[in-house]
Formats: structure tokens, C-alpha cells, sequence
């Protein structure tokens, strides 16, 4: 278990120094370094002395050691915009995406498993073909769009849910979040149900092809034999063998959703590190963009790593072909 | 709808113990070609969707032809034609059916104008990701050894990230334009590619007739792409046909996002974009009418895509 | 009809004296409504088991001797139902019982040992849950108590240390060791019919030697009836004390095991055996049924064996009744081997 753990964590290390090297080759080599770093409105002197001070005169290895060094205690720079270090900024708004990205994690799971074992263990009813058809389109459609007509519904036409901003926040055992009070819960509703529509229609997907596989088990059949209740064959014998890759992909999809939280962040104005991002992209603030990209290659890496010590730890056979390894 | 040409026996899903039992129902089967296509007719779905994608290539080929104006030449477009509801009558003397933009742009001129650029960017990048998984894909079953093991796990790696932050990871340090938007989308896609080549490529070299091309002194390079190669499109195909929609919608979402094709080059996502602003004071139809053609057209591919691929793999036939 | 239900009375008059016989199926028609058409997967099958007494149920695949096993309990899922007949078990009708009474006689009074022991048991569960909660859904039991019972039942079916074996995964035990837990399983409530589909086949042979031994011995000493399906008549002939003969879905021939293995009546019986070798045909061709198994899909009128049949003729055309030529042996055809049975 251990020499497994620590493979992983080497291999995670690789990953992010691999990513770093690309992040700062993309920034250093193929664009112009002075442009990306340096902010357009400084005067001449300026320049000169944030290039020594970057050691953008020195070597591209010696740089890039320097920017490393500046990864290792967190400094990416300051916002050309804010005037604030990238990684503060960043980690400001990373509560708001968090909750936001739990809140659709949450939906996805409480909406999709329930509604993908219905359609595989009754797959020729009429609602499961609804379901399904429901999961083809919410796996089709593109969440801008999808954003925008809840937007005009739920918020322009009917008046129901705000669609803008975060509401009020509350801290709750030292943790400040909207879902604390009934004006912020309002608020997450529309953009949460938007960033989680994909991974409903993936978990929907995944949940009811690991039941349709699992029915036709002779294990599932043999549980039957043994007279067991349909409640402990389902809620047992199969939920626990098809949790097994619906939790793993639920949570290798985590990183996705703060991914794509930069469109829902965008369109229902919600103030997280997505949003901050796009803004940083539109007025060319490099060092938020930097700073954000080797957080979320972090976050990503981090998430894998936690998905499969989860996975080993879940599923007997992995576990001990680990330990036999 | 001839119900001998389905090899699978209807209802049975699957279940390995009632099959075994109807195994041997002595079902007709007629020749692969056949067989693939009235199977893929066979859902009603299915055709509806191909006839559409169909259409709606069609209309963005001729764009220039069918269309009132050319939204993009500015001699044919009034700033006074701003904002019109649809139906309304362009200074032209056009019916503007589906309304017009800001900028005073016949809808349904700038919707298929912006459908050549949607699609277009959408069909290069994948035919250029298909060609470089594709190669890999197929490099690395074929070699084996090191080089499989390397190029895999970079494949893995890049495929442990969603292809919407790898493209949006490149936008965010190349900047906007055309070029950078199919580059992007190209290093989003093309691990699936090679992914998906090098799995059927290994089912395939470990055949006799692999072998045999071998045994015949035939060059390697020949094997690889006249033997294995042809075996393995029909994965290839499907995931294709999928992905495709998925560099659509993803542009889509970029430009939308601002960050993806600029306003030269306008996209649906553009479009769409660019209507947003007026979405809220009513003025829905601009961000609306761009955004049911992006619609169709991801719809229509993908269910293409999932008949296709119910009708191609094999591990879903009985 | 008449005649059989007389002399299944007669026959059981004879054997068990006062006993009812566990189980008796009476006409039992399963079939498969599928988009080709009806598959007749067991049409008008009729056989009895009496307590502590075992019999084979042999076919080819496709036969319809697993799906006649799954009727008996009740597991037949849609597009199948049971369409006719009446399966009385200690004379209760199971094919009218309710999904509930057919939930609690499973696994407690009429247990089921599958074919694959690699598949049937769950792989995330560990042994001692599969077997507890087999006892937990049929009784009131502490989970303490139901692991002492599991405990003693996989000591009953000679498992080398239980106790390690019930906190292991499936998967740490080999495919003998986990059909002994199956079986394990099925005597855990001591039920009073085992039907056992094909228990050995996915076994080395001397495991099955070992397992077909032990099944044996545990029903004559509990008393349970079972039903051993199979494929292989070698298996049967040394195991049941009746065998019954499945072809396209009914039965063709039913007798004692060593009546219809040294004087088979039905020409397909007789074509089963011809293609097992065995000692005594040493150097010998194995002789072979000509043709396949015919689609169970608009199976012409007559006797499905018939395009296969050396004895063929206009006459077989019509379905052949149920007939008892001799004491004891039932068999469908026009045409049996009576000759080679007078000798």
C-alpha cells in the first residue's frame, strides 16, 4: 500500500514540474515574455528594472529555475489589475468556486444515480427512455446555452432564483459559505444545477450501463436465489459494484467541474477563480492567468491522486494486487 | 425494418444464461455492409438526425447562395436595420425572418455565415487530431516496447485533464485568433485519437493476418497503414463523429466566453456572445436563434454518433 | 394426459409410500416473447422429485434445462414467463404464489447452486456477508449466531479452516473452494430441494469428482431433494437416481438412471450416449447426432428431434404424447428403442 502511495506521489510530483515547464515555456518562448509579464502601461525605467528583477536578461534555464523557485514559496507575481499578489487573489475566490463545485457535485449524485439505476433496472419503460433522452441532451448541449435559458426562464421570466452573484454568506464551523443562509442557497441554485447538468447526464449514463451490466450478473441472480429482498440486492449487491467506477469517475470529474465553473462563473456572474480567470484572459493579467493555470494543473493532480487511493481502497481486488505488487 | 437482419435477439439484454439457451435460433445474417446500414436506419432517430447534419452542411456550403446578404460585407448591411424583431422587413426589402443583430445583420444570413466558421473549425481541428492521434496512436501499438510506454503516458496524462481545460490552458497563454483556437482544439482531441487507434491497433497486430503481411516481407510502414489501419476505423469513426460535436460546442463555448474566435471571424459562439447583452431587455431572438442552430447541429451529430457506434462495437452485439 | 398422471402416482406409490413428493411440474410451459417470435424454451414439461432423491436433468445447451431450474423458482424475467402448467412444491403451486411467498421460500426451503463459481458470488462482498445475510433474510438470527451457522456450514462441505475463508473476498479463493462456499450456501437453511445447474462444469475433473461426491452424500444424510442439471450424462450416471432426458424443450425420456443409461428408449437418448466415451467402447468410434439443435423459434409441429432422427418417419410428424411402454419409464416417441430394452 505504502510503495503504491508513494509511486503515485512521485508520479503526481513529475506531472506538475512536466506542466510547469509548459505553463512557463508557453509564456517565455512562444510569446514574448517582456509582454506577457510586464505590465503594457509601465514606462520605460519600469520595464528595465521589472526584467532585472524578473531575470528575464538571464538564461532561459536559469529563468526557469526562477520561476520555480517563485512556485515553490507561492509567488507568481503581482496582478497587473489589482495590484495584489496572483496567488491571494486567486485563493480569495477559491471558496466561492469550491462551493459552487460541491454544491454541483452533490446534485449530480443525489439527482443521477438515483435516476440512472431506475432507467437500467427498468429500461424499456417509458421513463426510462425519457431519462435517457434527457442524459443525450444535457450530455449535447453546451452549458453557456444551457446557462443563458435558465437564465431568461428561471430568472427573467418567472422571477423564481436570482442569477446573479453570490448572496449572502454565512460561516459555519469557521467555514464562510453562501450554502449557510437561505438568500445564498437561492443564489447557488441555478448555477449549481448548471455546472452539474454534464455530470448528471454522465453519472445518469454511467449508473444505469453498470446496472444493466450488473442485473444480468450471476452474482445479482444467485443474491435472488438466496431469496434476499429486493431492497438489499439493489441497494447492496449492486450499488456496491457499480459505485465502485461511478465513484471514481464522480471524483475525477471533481476537477472538471471547477474547470468548467469558468463558464457558469462567467454567465451567472458568480465571483470564483473561473470567473477572475477570464477577466485576467480578456485584460491580459498574466500573472493571475499563471498563477491559475499551475493551480488548477495542482488541483487536478492532487484530485487524481486522491481518486486512486480512494479506488484501492474501495475495491478489494485492487487493494491487494497493490499489496501483492 | 426486416427483423431477420438483427443478429441480436431482441429483449434478451444480454442476459448470458437465456442466450446460451437461444443461441443457436439460426437468425439469417446478410452481408456486413448491409447488415451496418439498415441497422443503422433501423432507429427512426437516427435517420432524422443524419438527414439534418445532412441539411445543415448543405446550407452552410451554400450560405452564399441561399442567403439575403452577406453579413460581413458591409456595403449590404444598415446599422438602421439594428435590432429587428423577426419577420420585420429589412431596408433592403427583405423579410428578415429570424430578426436581425446590433449591427444591423440579417439573423439568418449571419447563422449560416457563422455555421461555415462553426463547422469548419470544428471538422479542420479534427481532421488534423485524427491524423496526429491516429499516427501516434498506431506508432505506439505497432513499435511497442519504450516508445508505447512513453507515448501512452503522455496520452494518459493529457486525458487525466478535461479537453475543455487543456484547450482553455491554450487560449489563456496563445491569445485569440483562428489559427490558435484550431491548435488549441487539435491538443485537446488528439490523445483521444491516439487512444483509441492503439487499443484496436493491438487487438488487431496480434491477428494471424498481421503476421502473415509480416511473413510476406511486406515494409513496415505498409502493415501499418494498409493492414491494421483499415481494422481499426471503426472505433475511429465513432469517436470522430462524437468528438467533432465536442470541438463545436467547445469553440462555441470559448468564443462565447471571449476567448475564442474574435469578432471577424464569427462564429455561432460569437453570435450568440454577442446577443447576450440584449437577451435581458427582451431582445432574445439574437442570442437565441444562433444558439437553437448550434443546438441542432451538436444534437444531430451526436445521435449520429451514438448510432453509430451502437451499430459498429462489437462488445454491444450478441 | 390421464395416463401419465396415473402412473406418476403409481410410481410414486411404490418408492416413498406415504410421502408427497417434494416437488412435482406438471405441464410447465416457459417461454420467450422475443421481436423473431415465441421462444418454447420448456414446453409441457413434467417430472417429480421426492425428498433425498436426486435427479438429472440432462440436455444439450439450448435444451431448456436451466430455464425449466429458474421456473422453479420463480427467477424467469421478462421477455419470459411461465405460460402454463403447475409446479407444486409439497404441494404448493409456486406458478400462482406470490412474488413474496416465491422471495421466501428462495434460498430457505428451495435453494440454487450455479454453474460458475467464479461469477456467482458477489466480488466486493466478503464471504461471511454473502452467507449471513442468506440466513438473515429468511430467520431471525444474530449476526453472531448466523456466523457460527455459516462457519459450520462451509466446515459441512469441507472447507479447510472456515473461519479465514468467511472474512476473505471471493476472489482470494479458488474456483473449487468458492463452488464449495456455493454449495455451502445452499445447504445453509436446510432446504428441502437444491437445484443444482450445472455445479462442476467450470471445475477441473478431479474437483469435481470431490464436489459431486460431497453434494451426494449431503443430500442422502439431510434429506434434501435435488435436481442436478448437466450436460454430460457421465456426470449424472454415477450421482442421480433418476434421469430425465431434455430435447428442444420437454422431455423425452425420464426412468431410473441405470435403466435409461444401459437401455436408453429415446433415439436421441440413445445418440446422447453413443457420443460419451466410455470404458467399455474403448478403440471405438464416439458416434455422433447428426445436425444441430433446431431454433426454438417456429419449431415445426411434430417431434423436434425428427430432422436428426435414424428412425424417422410420417408418423412423427405429430407431437408425440407422454407414454410409459415400461414400468417407470416415461418417454415421448413413436418410434422408441424397445427392442435393445427387451434384451
Amino acid at each position: 500500500m505504502s510503495e503504491f502511495m508513494i509511486r503515485r506521489f512521485f508520479q503526481s510530483a513529475i506531472v506538475i514540474l512536466a506542466m510547469s515547464a509548459i505553463v512557463f515555456f508557453g509564456v517565455n518562448v512562444v510569446g514574448d515574455p517582456v509582454d506577457m509579464l510586464i505590465n503594457p502601461e509601465a514606462d520605460q525605467a519600469d520595464i528595465e528594472a521589472t526584467i532585472r528583477a524578473l531575470g528575464l536578461d538571464r538564461p532561459i534555464g536559469e529563468q526557469y529555475l526562477f520561476f520555480l523557485k517563485g512556485i515553490w514559496v507561492g509567488d507568481f507575481g503581482k496582478s497587473f489589475i489589482f495590484g495584489q499578489p496572483a496567488l491571494q487573489l486567486i485563493l480569495q475566490r477559491m471558496p466561492a468556486t469550491m462551493e459552487l463545485a460541491f454544491a454541483a457535485l452533490f446534485l449530480s449524485i443525489v439527482i443521477g444515480i438515483p435516476l440512472g439505476l431506475f432507467a437500467g433496472l427498468r429500461p424499456e419503460s417509458r421513463a426510462s427512455k425519457g431519462i435517457m433522452a434527457g442524459s443525450i441532451m444535457g450530455f449535447s448541449l453546451p452549458t453557456f446555452w444551457v446557462g443563458l435559458m435558465m437564465i431568461i426562464i428561471f430568472a427573467v421570466e418567472l422571477g423564481w432564483l436570482p442569477s446573479t452573484g453570490r448572496g449572502d454568506t454565512a460561516t459555519f464551523l469557521g467555514i464562510t459559505s453562501s450554502l449557510f443562509t437561505l438568500d445564498g442557497l437561492s443564489h447557488i441554485c441555478l448555477p449549481a444545477f448548471n455546472l452539474a447538468l454534464l455530470k448528471i447526464s454522465l453519472v445518469i449514463r454511467l449508473t444505469r450501463a453498470g446496472t444493466r451490466e450488473a442485473v444480468h450478473q450471476d452474482y445479482i441472480k444467485f443474491a435472488r436465489a438466496k431469496g434476499l429482498s429486493d431492497r438489499r440486492i439493489i441497494g447492496v449487491h449492486l450499488l456496491k459494484n457499480i459505485l465502485i467506477p461511478v465513484v471514481t469517475v464522480i471524483g475525477l470529474e471533481f476537477g472538471s467541474l471547477i474547470a468548467f465553473s469558468v463558464v457558469t462563473e462567467t454567465i451567472f456572474a458568480w465571483p470564483g477563480m473561473g470567473k477572475l480567470l477570464i477577466e485576467s484572459i480578456l485584460v491580459l493579467d498574466r500573472p493571475v492567468i499563471v498563477a491559475y493555470l499551475m493551480i488548477i494543473v495542482a488541483l487536478f493532480v492532487f484530485i487524481n491522486l486522491a481518486v486512486d487511493i480512494v479506488y484501492s481502497l474501495l475495491d478489494p481486488r485492487v487493494r491487494l494486487r497493490d499489496q501483492g505488487a | 425494418m426486416s427483423s431477420e437482419a438483427t443478429p441480436n435477439i431482441a429483449g434478451t439484454d444480454g442476459d448470458p444464461q437465456i442466450a446460451a439457451e437461444l443461441a443457436e435460433t439460426g437468425l439469417i445474417v446478410e452481408t456486413p455492409f448491409k447488415r451496418f446500414v439498415s441497422e443503422f436506419l433501423e432507429s427512426r432517430v437516427a435517420m432524422g438526425a443524419l438527414l439534418t447534419l445532412a441539411a445543415i452542411v448543405i446550407a452552410a456550403i451554400l450560405a452564399p447562395l441561399i442567403t439575403p446578404q452577406n453579413p460581413y460585407d458591409l456595403g449590404q448591411v444598415d446599422i438602421m436595420d439594428g435590432r429587428l424583431p423577426p419577420g420585420s422587413e429589412a431596408f433592403a426589402e427583405y423579410t428578415m425572418w429570424l430578426g436581425s443583430d446590433g449591427a444591423g445583420r440579417d439573423l439568418y444570413s449571419a447563422i449560416l455565415y457563422g455555421l461555415r466558421i462553426s463547422l469548419a473549425v470544428g471538422v479542420t481541428s479534427g481532421i488534423i487530431a485524427i491524423a496526429i492521434g491516429m499516427s501516434v496512436g498506431l506508432l505506439a501499438a505497432y513499435v511497442g516496447g519504450r516508445v508505447e510506454a512513453f507515448i501512452m503516458r503522455i496520452v494518459d496524462l493529457q486525458l487525466s485533464f478535461p479537453a475543455a481545460l487543456v484547450a482553455l490552458m491554450l487560449v489563456a497563454l496563445l491569445g485569440k485568433g483562428i489559427d490558435k483556437i484550431i491548435l488549441a482544439l487539435v491538443v485537446a482531441q488528439w490523445a483521444y485519437y491516439a487512444r483509441t487507434v492503439r487499443g484496436s491497433a493491438l487487438v488487431e497486430r496480434s491477428k494471424e493476418y498481421v503476421e502473415a503481411a509480416a511473413s510476406l516481407g511486406l515494409s513496415h510502414a505498409r502493415i501499418m497503414f494498409r493492414h491494421i489501419l483499415p481494422n481499426c476505423l471503426a472505433p475511429l469513426i465513432v469517436v470522430g463523429t462524437i468528438q467533432t460535436a465536442h470541438a463545436i460546442a467547445l469553440e462555441a463555448t470559448l468564443s462565447f466566453l471571449g476567448v475564442g474566435l474574435p469578432q471577424t471571424e464569427p462564429s455561432l459562439g460569437v453570435l450568440i456572445a454577442n446577443g447576450f447583452e440584449y437577451m435581458l431587455s427582451g431582445k432574445y431572438w439574437i442570442s437565441v436563434f444562433p444558439g437553437i442552430a448550434l443546438l441542432i447541429t451538436i444534437v444531430s451529430i451526436n445521435l449520429v454518433g451514438d448510432q453509430l457506434r451502437d451499430v459498429l462495437n462489437p462488445r454491444l452485439k450478441r | 394426459m390421464t395416463a401419465v398422471d396415473d402412473t406418476m402416482e403409481m410410481v410414486e406409490g411404490q418408492r416413498s409410500g406415504e410421502d408427497a413428493p417434494t416437488l412435482v411440474v406438471e405441464n410447465l410451459k416457459t417461454h420467450f416473447f422475443t421481436r423473431v417470435g415465441a421462444v418454447k424454451a420448456v414446453d409441457d414439461v413434467s417430472f417429480t422429485v421426492r425428498a433425498g432423491e436426486i435427479l438429472g436433468l440432462a440436455g444439450e445447451s439450448g435444451s431448456g434445462k436451466s430455464i425449466t431450474g429458474f421456473s422453479i423458482l420463480g427467477l424467469i424475467d421478462p421477455p419470459g414467463r411461465v405460460v402454463s402448467g403447475a409446479i407444486r412444491f409439497k404441494g404448493e403451486d409456486l406458478v400462482t404464489a406470490s412474488p413474496e411467498r416465491l422471495r421466501g421460500l428462495r434460498g430457505n426451503r428451495i435453494a440454487m447452486i450455479f454453474q460458475d463459481p467464479m461469477m456467482t458470488l458477489n466480488p466486493v462482498l466478503r464471504v461471511d456477508t454473502q452467507m449471513i445475510e442468506a440466513i438473515q433474510a429468511h430467520r431471525k438470527m444474530d449476526r453472531k449466531a448466523a456466523r457460527q451457522r455459516a462457519y459450520d456450514a462451509l466446515e459441512m462441505v469441507g472447507i479447510p479452516s472456515p473461519g479465514e475463508r468467511l472474512n476473505a473476498y471471493p476472489h482470494q479463493l479458488s474456483g473449487g473452494m468458492r463452488q464449495r462456499v456455493a454449495i455451502a450456501i445452499a445447504f445453509l437453511n436446510e432446504p428441502d430441494l437444491i437445484i443444482a445447474d450445472e455445479p462442476t462444469t467450470a471445475l477441473d475433473v478431479t474437483i469435481q469428482a470431490q464436489i459431486l461426491h460431497e453434494a451426494q452424500a449431503l443430500c442422502k444424510r439431510t434429506g434434501t431433494a435435488m435436481i442436478w442439471i448437466t450436460h454430460d450424462l457421465a456426470v449424472v450416471a454415477g450421482l442421480a437416481d433418476r434421469i430425465a432426458v431434455m430435447y428442444a424443450g420437454r422431455i423425452v425420456e425420464t426412468g431410473e438412471t441405470d435403466d435409461v443409461i444401459d437401455k436408453p428408449l429415446h433415439p436421441y437418448s440413445v445418440g446422447l450416449l453413443g457420443s460419451v466415451p466410455s470404458a467399455n467402447k474403448r478403440g471405438e468410434r464416439l458416434n455422433q447426432i447428426p445436425g444441430m439443435t433446431p431454433s426454438l423459434i417456429g419449431l415445426p409441429p411434430g417431434c423436434a428431434f425428427k430432422a436428426r432422427c435414424p428412425r424417422a418417419s410420417e408418423l412423427c410428424n405429430t407431437t408425440p404424447d407422454v407414454s410409459e411402454l415400461i414400468p417407470g419409464r416415461k418417454i415421448r416417441c413413436h418410434h422408441p428403442h424397445l427392442e435393445e430394452a427387451a434384451q
